[in-house]
């Protein structure tokens, strides 16, 4: 009996051995890069992939995380190397690189052949007519007051104009007390402080700094800005050494009451609570320029995500990426982020539970997100040429005329 | 047979030192030279690293480099951040390593100061870089101090001025880099004879005669190793700058560690900075050169 048993045993495990060698039983697996893990509290990305897993058997996701920048760089040598991750996250300032690598697959055949439900999505990033990216969550941008200073200073309404914000600046400065009413992070080891701090202003009152997909520094909206900072600067309201602040040293001096006023990431309003848990704040939308009664751009940044157009498993990755901008899991994934949903169904907890941020959700709701940096090639570089002409004017050296025009001829060379 | 013999044993022996060599070639190749010789072939082709099919570009990312003003003004302020780093590094450390082998201190005193003299060679290039921005911040310890004692009649933005900005991070290095010129002139020090001093004594020789005449030349080959090797290594500084101003403000920080920087990874031109990596290893080679053929003559 044994001995009729044996081989038959031999026979199938051979035969498993087989099929398992040449892949006809192997499970697909998904490799998915991104920095969100690090981010997210310490294991809830891999229980969304769990989910994931088992929804859709047969498929599992290998997470390969690390810090921003160091992902960032992976990506770069990935999609350089054909050797890119099936699922990328990723920055609206990368695409434009990655998709003259031809690395990122368009998502456009895959949302047809699934009748993906396109309006149910924020937004669609799109290069060169190519659906590349998918934001699927939202760090917004607003101003946040410090209310005790503002009281102290006879600001009783929060500024809604730029005027009203010079104004307010004014009032909220007291130098010999080390007290400033804005804080402008200039730094050029990190140079975001472009979009988010300058930028947000055009973008606020629905102007742009582009036009017919080319560069428009030189026109008002840009000029304009420029020159309400250089006022900000000259009225001596801006929080000193704005050369080499970083946004980190912005979010310590607001948190310590050294400065008034901010424009900052929603991300960080856990952070100032556990810092200060006395500040007593508020959140604005960013102001903007005299009789503007449109919708308000909300500068944002956001957890981006895309598939590899080496992928070989393009069907699976086209999955999970629905699967992550699902409402549900959607709404659950930003919920733990403290950020804004990819899709416009799904409603996270926090806005509902916490007072700040549902005001922001309000603010993010009547408004749209504007990030005009997302695609653009090199953006980063983009920032650093902006921001060396943006110091020269505050030191003092040019115009903002002079700025912009400088600023325009750098990034021309970029298009 | 015996002359087969003989010729296998002396291709034997021949090759035996290599085979024994052979794991640390591999290793030198590996982690150095492939490296190096990589840089090199980017810094010749289109699109490096960022297209599978590279062109070939010629010299045309070095004349990219060369014509890029702020590349001028990188060289000039690597220079300038080098060559102050190491006078100051010498003299601090010359300074402090006479009082540490002074007889006149002390003993107690003497240890209690050896211990604060090498603290800041404890400190990693990031905390050194924390530690001076919190200090020479607008509202730091430094303009405080300056201000009540009446130095400065404002606050000074050390590091956000482009008139202080270079010479802020340059005294930070100083900081940072003389504990080394310190302890290895306090060694030579204590190596040179006392016979030399006692001689000098009996002759009537003054104190400052003293240390032109026998102490800095007896010193004379540690001071040029150690120069020569604190010129390298500063020239490569990058941490440092890059934490405290990011080579702003403006360009006026800007030294040939962060303009390759942000070359490679805020421009994305891993060409342009494989050309700019090439010239810092050109002028690295040269004082390497001069090192050896220094420690040869030796």
């Amino acid at each position: 009996m044994m001995f009729r048993i044996k081989p038959a045993m031999l026979k199938i495990a051979a035969a498993a051995w087989l099929l398992g060698a040449t892949g006809a039983m192997a499970d697909t697996t998904l490799e998915f890069t991104q920095w969100w893990e690090p981010e997210l509290p310490a294991g809830s990305l891999r229980a969304i992939m769990d989910d994931f897993e088992a929804a859709n058997p047969g498929v599992k996701v290998t997470l390969v995380s690390g810090p921003y920048a160091t992902t960032r760089d992976q990506i770069s040598v990935g999609a350089a190397t054909g050797t890119l991750s099936d699922v990328v996250g990723l920055d609206g300032a990368w695409v434009n690189n990655l998709n003259a690598q031809n690395a990122l697959a368009d998502m456009n055949p895959m949302m047809d052949a699934s009748g993906f439900d396109k309006s149910q999505v924020a937004d669609i990033i799109k290069v060169d007519g190519k659906a590349v990216m998918f934001p699927v969550a939202s760090f917004v941008y607003p101003v946040f007051v410090n209310l005790d200073l503002a009281a102290q200073a006879g600001v009783t309404k929060l500024p809604s104009t730029r005027a009203e914000f010079l104004e307010a600046a004014k009032k909220m400065t007291k130098a010999d007390k080390n007290q400033y009413g804005w804080v402008l992070p200039l730094s050029l080891q990190t140079p975001s402080g472009v979009q988010n701090d300058m930028m947000s202003w055009v973008w606020a009152s629905g102007q742009s700094m582009m036009a017919n997909g080319k560069p428009d520094l030189e026109g008002k909206p840009v000029v304009d800005m420029l020159t309400f900072v250089k006022s900000l600067n000259d009225a001596g309201t801006i929080s000193p050494g704005i050369a080499t602040k970083t946004e980190q040293e912005k979010v310590e001096e607001f948190v310590n009451d050294r400065v008034g006023m901010m424009i900052d990431s929603l991300a960080h309003v856990n952070l100032i609570r556990k810092r200060n848990p006395k500040l007593n704040f508020d959140l604005i939308p960013v102001p903007v320029v005299e009789n503007y009664t449109g919708k308000r751009g909300l500068p944002y940044a956001s957890w981006g995500i895309g598939i590899s157009a080496a992928s070989k498993h393009q069907e699976e990755a086209w999955k999970l990426v629905q699967y992550l901008m699902s409402e549900k899991v959607n709404a659950k994934l930003v919920s733990l982020a403290n950020a804004f949903p990819g899709n416009v169904n799904a409603k996270p907890d926090f806005v509902t539970s916490d007072k700040a941020f549902g005001k922001a959700f309000e603010i993010f709701k009547t408004g749209y997100l504007a990030n005009e940096f997302t695609g653009l090639p090199v953006a980063e570089d983009l920032m650093t040429q902006f921001d060396v002409q943006a110091q020269k004017m505050l030191a003092g050296e040019q115009s903002p005329e002079q700025a912009a025009a400088a600023a325009q001829k750098g990034w021309m060379a970029k298009f | 047979m015996t002359r087969q013999k003989r010729s296998h044993h002396k291709l034997k022996r021949a090759v035996a030192p290599y085979l024994y060599l052979s794991p640390s070639l591999l290793i030198i190749g590996l982690l150095m030279l492939l490296p190096m010789v990589t840089v090199i072939a980017y810094s010749f082709q289109n699109s490096a690293v960022l297209r599978r099919d590279p062109s070939f570009a010629g010299l045309k990312h070095y004349q990219a480099i060369f014509d890029d003003p702020v590349f001028w003004a990188s060289l000039w302020h690597t220079l300038y951040f080098t060559c102050m780093s190491v006078i100051f590094h010498m003299t601090i450390g010359m300074a402090f390593a006479l009082m540490l082998n002074s007889d006149r201190i002390n003993p107690t005193l003497r240890n209690i100061l050896r211990v604060l003299y090498i603290l800041p060679w404890l400190f990693t290039a990031v905390i050194i870089a924390v530690i001076w921005r919190l200090l020479l911040e607008p509202n730091g310890v430094v303009n405080s101090i300056l201000m009540q004692i009446g130095i400065i009649g404002s606050k000074v933005e050390w590091f956000s001025s482009p008139q202080t900005a270079l010479h802020a991070v340059t005294f930070a290095n100083i900081w940072a880099g003389y504990p080394l010129f310190m302890v290895s002139l306090l060694a030579g020090l204590q190596g040179i004879p006392k016979d030399f001093y006692e001689a000098a004594d009996i002759d009537g020789a003054k104190a400052y005669q003293k240390l032109i005449f026998i102490t800095i030349p007896q010193l004379m080959p540690i001071i040029i190793s150690i120069s020569l090797l604190d010129f390298i290594w500063t020239m490569q500084v990058f941490p440092l700058i890059w934490i405290t101003t990011g080579g702003g403000p403006i360009y006026s920080t800007e030294v040939l560690s962060t303009y390759t920087y942000k070359l490679a990874f805020s421009s994305y031109n891993l060409s342009q900075a494989s050309a700019s990596a090439v010239v810092i290893l050109l002028i690295s080679l040269g004082l390497t050169l001069f090192y050896i053929r220094y420690q040869k003559a030796r």
